[in-house]
């Protein structure tokens, strides 16, 4: 059993570069259990790097996350992901249910199929996004909002502690809005905890306990009234910081890392 | 050469007639071999290539079959022997060389995976007609055949052959079959599958294994340059028929088969013709006849769909035009002529009376005298469609900034598509607005009784 007073997510001076630019550098926060966190910031501020780095799927060059207190291998099944829409060819041949059953395979071993429970774990999870009359529906004839749902919908069939999902309001309709929402509150009931890369201002506030600035690099963490001030906004969406980044490029480009290290 | 020259001769019918009952006989060894290889290679290369299909991988096969080529040849300078099972084993060691170049070269270069897989193809290939020069420069014995793995020859094929191609067609069932949902999971959303902790890496090199080894089992069948075309035709017609994966697979596997008996049988009737060539003209026919009937989005089917599309709109604006003449009229006259319609309606004099005969038809218009008049059903539906257009014009200049003249334009399209449930959602947004922005009433819903 995951200890639920252990903190869902640390990360410790996470940097990520895309060869020499620098994407993140020394990104550390921590995020409470039992919360919604927004983490927020710029377009090109690396906010889907952040969580693509978080959960070991782009190399990073330093810095680790912790769940639970313990590596991501070892925490699997407390983890779900929610990836973006658009990362997703929606032509592809499969319906709903089956999509949603996708969630069930971390669970499963390598030669076991999705069984009655795996279904109804699935059909539940369908129902709490009022999803369940698409089941059987092709992918491709869903709309942006309902694409969405299923997706959230498969992290929910993972029944994992911590959800990380990478902009799930993005484009959506009022129904997936509210029925996000409504998820959103569920999960929190239940002592789960939500980290989404958000790009609206005007509904942090709305949706979110906790707030995570970034800009290339971490700006502010922790509870919305306190970090989204007028100082931390400019800092994050106006300020300028391209000799900082300059310098960081410059940085990776001259492989000083290892020659200061190596003497 | 003799070919396939115009059967105009009876007695030629019946030759190939014949030949067929033999064929079918099974009593030509050679003959049935050849089917039962093709069918075998038909089937296991149609379902594993669905999935380099599936995840946008559709060249993978086709760079392996060419990197297959220098293994044979060095197989063969090394040991002297033709065996299938060391042709095999080249093969093999060689196909994934190449998939290991063609994985290792965007992960650590800033070469991209499509410009990996082309060198990688154009290389190994290079590789093998070099060292297929060298050999046919020497004197080694039975050296000659090599040259036909370019593109296959059916006719040499042994036994031997035969037994490799059903423990790899086997492997490559039996392999879908288990990993089914896992390899669907990564061609769907690899990132994804990564983040549940399924070993990805495992199962996409097993997915290469397999198509490595379908490939590898069909050089002598079809040949090296045309592998791809196995792979990726079949899933590419079956993509035609339906939405459902194990489906599609299926119709892949079918699809394959099928081609294969057929490029059989014509290279058995007509020995000059080739099996391999054939396999994959008759699959080339397979896909295009898909894409002409395919009942969902076949080209035949789209035509018919437009058609019917375009004779309802036509239906529908003529509808509209005598509900607008009735207005002018202010409701006092019913009938109106051809040359009233056209003042109002652009439409050419030949359509006009085509779709006014449709209307007829369907009822929805009757003649009167010289004149034609809307019947009650057709004033009805007359309504309804003018009460949408108005409604979506309202609707529309509530929300953008555009002229009276783009609001009409655009609510002449809408009115053919917008349904109940839409004219319901418009109503109560507008809340009960009673004319449009031209100052027209929107008639309300079930008006008839009233006028």
């Amino acid at each position: 059993m995951t200890d639920r007073s252990a903190i869902p997510l640390k990360v410790e001076q996470l940097s990520i570069r895309y060869h020499h630019k620098p994407v993140l550098t020394d990104v550390s926060f921590e995020v409470p259990a039992g919360k919604t966190v927004a983490i927020i910031g710029p377009n090109g501020a690396g906010k889907s790097s952040l969580l693509k780095g978080i959960m070991g799927l782009t190399p990073v060059i330093q810095g680790q996350a912790l769940f639970f207190g313990e590596p991501l291998d070892k925490k699997r099944l407390t983890t779900a992901y929610v990836p973006q829409r658009e990362e997703i060819d929606w032509d592809f041949p499969i319906d709903v249910m089956d999509v949603v059953l996708m969630g069930r395979h971390g669970q499963l071993k390598f030669w076991q199929r999705p069984n009655q429970n795996d279904r109804d774990i699935a059909e539940k999870a369908l129902w709490d996004l009022q999803m369940s009359d698409f089941s059987d529906r092709q992918i491709s004839q869903l709309s942006g909002g309902q694409q969405q749902r299923v997706f959230l919908a498969r992290a929910l069939a993972q029944q994992a502690s911590l959800y990380l999902m990478d902009e799930p309001f993005a484009g959506v309709d009022v129904a997936t809005e509210k029925a996000i929402i409504e998820l959103f509150k569920q999960l929190k009931a239940q002592g789960n905890t939500v980290v989404c890369v958000h790009h609206d201002l005007n509904t942090v506030h709305e949706y979110y306990d906790y707030a995570v600035l970034i800009n290339a690099r971490l700006i502010a963490a922790g509870p919305v009234d306190e970090v989204l001030t007028k100082d931390n906004l400019n800092k994050t969406y106006g300020g300028r910081l391209s000799l900082l980044n300059e310098m960081t490029e410059q940085l990776y480009r001259s492989q000083l890392n290892q020659a200061h290290d190596q003497d | 050469m003799q070919g396939f020259e115009v059967y105009s001769d009876a007695s030629l019918w019946q030759q190939t007639l014949e030949q067929l009952a033999l064929f079918w006989s099974f009593e030509d060894v050679n003959a049935t071999w050849v089917l039962v290889g093709s069918l075998l290679l038909g089937m296991s290369a149609s379902v594993i290539g669905a999935f380099a299909f599936l995840r946008k991988r559709s060249l993978l096969g086709d760079a392996l079959a060419h990197a297959a080529l220098p293994g044979v040849m060095m197989a063969f300078l090394l040991s002297g022997s033709r065996d299938a099972e060391v042709i095999f084993g080249g093969a093999l060691l060689s196909s994934l060389l190449g998939f290991w170049i063609i994985d290792w070269l965007p992960k650590n270069t800033k070469i991209k995976p499509d410009a990996a897989l082309a060198i990688t193809l154009s290389f190994m290939f290079a590789l093998g007609l070099m060292l297929l020069s060298l050999i046919q420069s020497t004197d080694m014995p039975n050296k000659s055949g090599l040259d036909k793995l370019l593109f296959g020859q059916a006719a040499a094929i042994t036994s031997e052959d035969i037994q490799l191609l059903v423990y790899v067609t086997s492997a490559v069932l039996i392999t879908v079959i288990l990993f089914f949902d896992k390899f669907r999971l990564i061609a769907f959303n690899r990132l994804y599958a990564q983040t549940l902790g399924v070993s990805v890496r495992f199962y996409e090199f097993l997915l290469a294994l397999m198509i490595v080894l379908s490939v590898v089992v069909g050089l002598q069948l079809v040949g090296v340059v045309l592998m791809a075309a196995i792979l990726l035709t079949p899933i590419a017609a079956a993509r035609f028929w339906s939405h459902q994966l194990s489906y599609l697979l299926l119709l892949a596997g079918i699809f394959g088969a099928l081609s294969a008996s057929i490029g059989a049988q014509i290279s058995y009737i007509a020995p000059a013709m080739p099996t391999g060539p054939w396999i994959v003209v008759s699959l080339s026919l397979v896909f295009f006849i898909s894409f002409l009937v395919a009942p969902q989005n076949g080209l035949i089917k789209r035509y018919l769909d437009y058609r019917r599309l375009r004779h309802r709109v036509a239906q529908e604006n003529i509808l509209r035009t005598l509900h607008k003449l009735l207005e002018r009229n202010h409701f006092k006259r019913n009938d109106f002529t051809v040359a009233q319609i056209t003042a109002l309606r652009n439409i050419q004099i030949q359509t006009l009376k085509q779709t006014l005969k449709q209307l007829q038809k369907q009822g929805l218009v009757r003649e009167l005298g010289g004149g034609f008049a809307l019947s009650e059903a057709g004033l009805r539906r007359a309504i309804e469609l003018t009460r949408r257009h108005r409604l979506w014009e309202s609707y529309l200049s509530q929300h953008a900034d555009l002229t009276s003249e783009q609001v009409h334009q655009q609510a002449e399209h809408m009115e053919h598509i917008l349904n109940q449930e839409h004219e319901e959602q418009i109503v109560a947004e507008l809340m009960q607005r009673l004319s449009d922005p031209h100052g027209q009433p929107i008639p309300p819903k079930n008006t008839l009784e009233e006028q």
